[in-house]
């Protein structure tokens, strides 16, 4: 909401200091995000007198006036204006004063110059020239009584503030100068009325109140066929208006808050949504077809030009206002071409209604079309304001264009109401707010915003009748918050107190997340974080109803795709070590009517170099297929408590008790630049359930025996069938330990066999173990080896042929 | 016993102790054996010998014989690490060259934010709760007083998902949570009071990316409900908060704003960090920053949540630690922070 200061000033009939305003206004919960000092470029101009106007000897269009700045001497301007008349003022910009915008809409520099011949020196403005409005057809004449040489910013208030003020959707009644106003008024503890309309003869209307659905008016017959769209209609009808620019005032007003002025009557209806939040229609009433007005629904297939000239498509739900011969606006929203008052109006119908709110707002989303009026009307705006407003804008219309009210205007209200009623409890607001204050205070509060307040201390409560225009205010903890308002944030004490500690303990996912997300930094992972949303991944992604963009139609059912796309936008930035890792969100389809499943999955990338290159020539290897194992076991273990890495065809795997795979690692394909590194991944999906604590084993405290096994696999046997039965039938041999030592390939082995060296090592827990025992343990290993796999060691000769 | 004198014997060795200091390593080595050698160490020997004297004689000569023996070792140690440490500074090396590193990883800065508030959070009793991103629209908005068809909806543009309504839960149109309130619902009908929990995670909007909007971004809400919970215990938890987070000094104000789901409903600014309440472009001249929204929980929602809010009462607060994030590392645009551009991410190992 685009605030004038000057407006506001009309209000409390003094001056105000915009940034206190701005102060004030932001601590009354209504922030100003801007304060923009208007006009503040037409400081060098001033009140310029001509005095005489002569032809200009070379040029039939231009004339040479000789103006009055204030000085000794008279000046010579030569002006192309129409209108220049001996006697008048105008905005003059002597030589060497700057004009906001001459041609082409760029500041200008006066500079003495000879046009045809005749020297003139400076310049009369026009309003489009000091970028105080629209008007060209000639220069801006002057309705003041200064002198001339008077700066112009003094002669005439043009100088103003707009204050821009961040409203939200609770308060609509800060959407009117008046609102403002009031929430000022509060905290200035100083009366405001309305400023007085220049040329007024009082507003002392009597409106005909109807509790009907139809009325008639100057001649206009009115009828609401949707009550529930259109709870209260006010119309009034005035003739013989002159349609025609509007007063400096009214255009000065309007422009301050950054609207166009376009007429006397439509300014009108403007100035008072701007002032009373009450957004009103003119109609010309000689365009009324059969002399009728409807408000009724809007039928299928139902077309109209509104006034920004677009065709639209009416739809069954929306409200329209039609005539004797079909839809001519969408109510609430905007007017139609075809009852546009114009130069040739004379006799003009006003509008002033209530929509329903959830009604406008449907319709202006259904028609994409948000205005001022609808932005209002959506928030709600005073159902009782109506009557006041009607007689503002007829007193204002009245005032600048003539014409005389044919008859009272109409207030068709098929179900009259009042202002709700609400009961506050003192002691609701002292429990609430941990501050007591006393009745009065709180009675104080409340009539500064509006409310009629009746205290019932025996009851232990206050019956407080809220203002209309506060259609926020319904229940109690709504006073308690204007009490707080109005007490002032600022003024609560902020004391530290004793408190009770919450039941709940700690969400164990986040510990899992946590443990994981520190094991992979560790390693020398980079978190990231990325957008859920992309394209599909198989037929279980969901899919998103209003997506960003088409390519982010879905949400992500894996991590890795996300982070292959950010590895990929590092190589195009010549980034070859890559190591991210991300924790987050997947969803996949559930069965219908259910919730998708959604899941708490930590991913890993790494590609490029294994360590930074050091000047001694290490950290030249590049991660392989047994760094990604190393860190997938080692996160697989952080986020699933007893998980066990499987291969499966050419991945590792870690699946559920229910076989579910709830964790891989492979290889990754990307788009890689040729100088890139073999990238690979691992994703996980993480474990909620509370970690269980580790249990302490006791220290050996005896030596342990360590034997080398190097073995011939022949191919198809793997190292994991060797460890398997190793495991199994070591446990009764005190076999502690099995590590590979090695896996040799090549010259020396038998055709088809490979060498994996084992290392294994044995412990008794309560005495050194003997080397005989051990020799026995081992050799009781390679037979269970060569019975089940039928492998023998190395350097055992030559495999047995049959036996 | 202590006038007695040394044996000749030991009286020798005594004066050897002396020279240790000064020996060089070689000649160090020589003289421990020639001295405490397991088998011809003269201390060693003069030792065994003592097992042959007579009673009082070994009481006297074998303390003294002891004393000496651990005061050698304690010397030749002392002189051993002595070498070892001269010998290391010795340039033998051009210590200038780089070492070698191992490479190092690091938390994104949003995490980073997002533990610090959570930490100052459980200092004073706040757990952590955490809820799902795809919600109904009972928690996202109904369960929390947002009116059904008002603009106060048009603050949350949200994203649904194409999917149909789930039959179990009221008003079950899904959708990507705009905000990580829902979780206060579910707290709040799962647990009774006292509650006090914060609340991290992502939310979602149907925003277009510019420098500060990101259709995905974090929140980290704040709960407390409980008997005798007012507005002096919102405003004193949060400005405590502040000063933990910010400095101690930071300055605070609280001014009226607007939740459905809290009322009265405040937003909390802090005192600039950059320009310190002079007033400059990162605060829009005014000294101030947006931090956070908060309020008291309003009735309503207690009452969806089946509390008695005529005896609890409680506060709650939301804030974005991406925005915290970008006002704390100086960081332009919020993309950057959804992008994964390890040269960024570099900027932040601990």
């Amino acid at each position: 909401m685009n605030v004038s200061r000057r407006w506001l000033e009309a209000f409390f009939r003094r001056s105000l200091e915009p940034q206190d305003v701005s102060e004030r206004l932001t601590m009354l919960g209504a922030p100003v995000d801007a304060v923009e000092p208007l006009h503040t470029d037409l400081g060098d101009l001033v009140v310029g007198l001509v005095e005489e106007v002569r032809p200009h000897p070379n040029a039939d269009r231009l004339r040479v006036c000789s103006v009055n700045d204030g000085g000794a001497e008279r000046r010579n301007v030569v002006c192309g204006a129409p209108n220049v008349t001996a006697g008048r003022k105008y905005p003059y910009a002597p030589v060497g004063a700057t004009v906001p915008h001459g041609k082409g809409g760029a500041p200008m520099k006066i500079e003495r110059a000879k046009l045809r011949g005749e020297v003139s020196e400076g310049m009369l403005c026009s309003a489009r020239e000091l970028g105080l409005g629209q008007d060209h057809d000639g220069i801006l004449e002057l309705e003041t009584d200064a002198a001339p040489g008077t700066r112009l910013l003094d002669a005439v208030p043009f100088d103003d503030h707009r204050l821009v003020v961040d409203v939200g959707p609770n308060r609509p009644d800060l959407l009117g100068h008046k609102g403002v106003a009031r929430e000022l008024s509060a905290s200035y503890r100083s009366p405001f009325r309305l400023p007085a309309i220049p040329g007024a003869t009082g507003s002392d209307i009597p409106l005909s109140r109807r509790v009907a659905t139809s009325g008639e008016v100057g001649g206009v017959h009115i009828t609401i066929d949707d009550p529930e769209g259109c709870p209260r209609f006010h119309a009034a009808v005035i003739r013989g208006a002159r349609v025609g620019p509007s007063p400096a005032w009214l255009r000065q007003r309007l422009e301050a808050v950054g609207v166009r002025s376009i007429s006397n009557v439509v300014d009108a209806t403007n100035y008072v949504m701007f002032e009373l939040n009450q957004p009103m229609h003119a109609y010309d009433v000689a365009t009324l077809r059969e002399g009728s007005l409807v408000v009724r629904r809007a039928r299928e297939g139902e077309r109209l030009v509104t006034l920004d000239q677009v065709e639209r498509q009416l739809t069954p739900g929306m409200v329209a206002i039609a005539d004797g011969g079909g839809t001519i606006g969408v109510a609430g929203v905007m007017g139609g071409t075809s009852t546009e008052v114009s130069p040739a109006s004379r006799d003009i119908l006003l509008e002033g209604a209530y929509w329903d709110p959830a009604s406008i707002r449907r319709t202006r989303r259904a028609l994409a079309l948000s205005t001022e009026a609808s932005y209002r009307f959506e928030r709600g705006i005073d159902r009782w304001g109506g009557a006041d407003a009607m007689r503002r804008c007829i007193e204002i219309v009245l005032a600048t264009a003539g014409g005389e009210l044919a008859g009272a205007p109409l207030d068709l209200w098929p179900v009259p109401s009042n202002p709700p009623r609400i009961f506050l409890r003192p002691a609701r607001a002292a429990q609430v707010l941990g501050v007591e204050l006393p009745w009065h205070v709180i009675e104080q509060y409340l009539v500064a915003i509006g409310a009629t307040v009746v205290s019932k201390p025996e009851d232990g409560r206050m019956a407080v009748d809220v203002p209309g225009w506060r259609p926020d205010l319904v229940e109690e903890i709504d006073l308690v918050e204007e009490i707080a308002r109005l007490y002032g944030y600022e003024n609560f004490p902020s004391d530290l107190r004793r408190f009770r500690v919450g039941s709940l303990p700690d969400a164990s996912s986040e510990r899992a997340a946590a443990a994981v997300r520190r094991g992979l930094v560790e390693q020398g992972h980079f978190e990231v974080s990325t957008l859920p949303m992309g394209p599909a991944d198989g037929k279980t992604s969901v899919h998103l109803l209003n997506p960003l963009s088409a390519s982010d139609g879905y949400l992500r059912r894996r991590l890795l795709p996300g982070l292959v796309r950010l590895v990929e936008a590092n190589w195009a930035n010549q980034v070859a070590d890559v190591r991210l890792f991300e924790i987050g969100s997947t969803f996949e389809l559930g069965q219908p009517g259910e919730r998708p499943r959604e899941e708490r999955r930590v991913a890993a990338v790494l590609t490029g170099r294994r360590e930074p290159e050091h000047w001694s020539g290490t950290g030249e290897a590049h991660f392989d297929l047994w760094d990604l194992k190393g860190r997938f076991e080692a996160a697989a273990a952080l986020a699933i408590p007893g998980a066990a890495v499987q291969v499966e065809r050419n991945s590792w795997v870690v699946r559920d008790s229910q076989g579910r795979t709830v964790g891989e690692a492979a290889p990754l394909a990307a788009d890689a630049p040729p100088w890139a590194a073999p990238l690979f991944g691992f994703e996980l999906v993480l474990d909620p359930s509370p970690r269980s604590a580790t249990r302490f084993r006791p220290l050996p405290s005896t030596p342990s025996s360590q034997r080398a096994l190097a073995l011939l696999l022949p191919h198809g046997t793997s190292a994991g069938q060797v460890e398997a039965v190793l495991r199994r039938v070591g446990g009764e041999l005190l076999l502690e330990r099995i590590e590979v030592e090695s896996d040799y390939r090549g010259a020396g082995l038998p055709p088809g066999m490979r060498s994996v060296a084992f290392r294994l090592t044995f412990r008794a827990p309560d005495r050194t173990l003997r080397d005989a025992e051990v020799d026995v343990a081992e050799t009781r290993l390679l037979a269970a080896l060569h019975s089940e796999l039928g492998i023998q060691r190395r350097d055992a000769g030559t495999p047995p042929t049959g036996e | 016993m202590d006038d007695t004198p040394l044996p000749p014997e030991l009286a020798a060795l005594q004066e050897r102790l002396r020279r240790v200091s000064g020996l060089g390593l070689a000649e160090l080595e020589k003289e421990y054996v020639d001295l405490l050698g397991r088998k011809q160490g003269k201390v060693t020997k003069y030792l065994k010998l003592l097992a042959a004297m007579p009673l009082e004689q070994k009481r006297v000569y074998g303390a003294m014989a002891n004393r000496l023996r651990v005061q050698l070792e304690d010397a030749f140690r002392a002189r051993r690490l002595e070498l070892k440490a001269e010998a290391l500074a010795a340039p033998a090396e051009d210590l200038t060259l780089p070492g070698r590193r191992r490479w190092v990883g690091a938390e994104h800065p949003v995490t980073r934010v997002m533990d610090e508030i959570v930490e100052i959070f459980r200092e004073i009793g706040f757990a952590v709760a955490v809820g799902p991103e795809v919600e109904t629209e009972w928690y996202n908005f109904l369960s929390l007083h947002f009116p059904p068809d008002h603009p106060a909806m048009d603050m949350h543009d949200t994203l649904y998902l194409d999917a149909p309504p789930v039959e179990a839960e009221p008003a079950g149109r899904l959708l990507l949570r705009t905000h990580t309130s829902p979780v206060q619902i579910r707290t709040l009908l799962s647990s009774p009071p006292p509650v006090r929990v914060v609340i991290p995670g992502m939310v979602y909007r149907n925003d277009a990316f510019d420098a500060s909007h990101s259709p995905a971004f974090s929140q980290i809400e704040g709960l407390a409900v409980d008997e005798g919970i007012s507005f002096i215990d919102l405003k004193a938890t949060l400005n405590h908060f502040a000063r933990r987070f910010f400095s101690a000094t930071t300055k605070t104000r609280f001014r009226p704003s607007f939740f459905p789901f809290t009322e009265p409903s405040a937003e909390m600014d802090v005192e600039c960090q950059l320009c310190h309440g002079i007033g400059c472009p990162a605060c829009k001249g005014t000294g101030w920053m947006e931090i956070l929204g908060c309020g008291m929980v309003h009735p309503a929602v207690l009452k969806n949540c089946n509390i008695d809010g005529e005896r609890f009462t409680g506060w709650a607060f939301g804030m974005g630690p991406h925005r915290i994030a970008m006002l704390r590392y100086g960081i332009p645009d919020i993309r950057l922070l959804l992008e994964g551009d390890m040269r960024f991410l570099e900027q932040y190992v601990p």
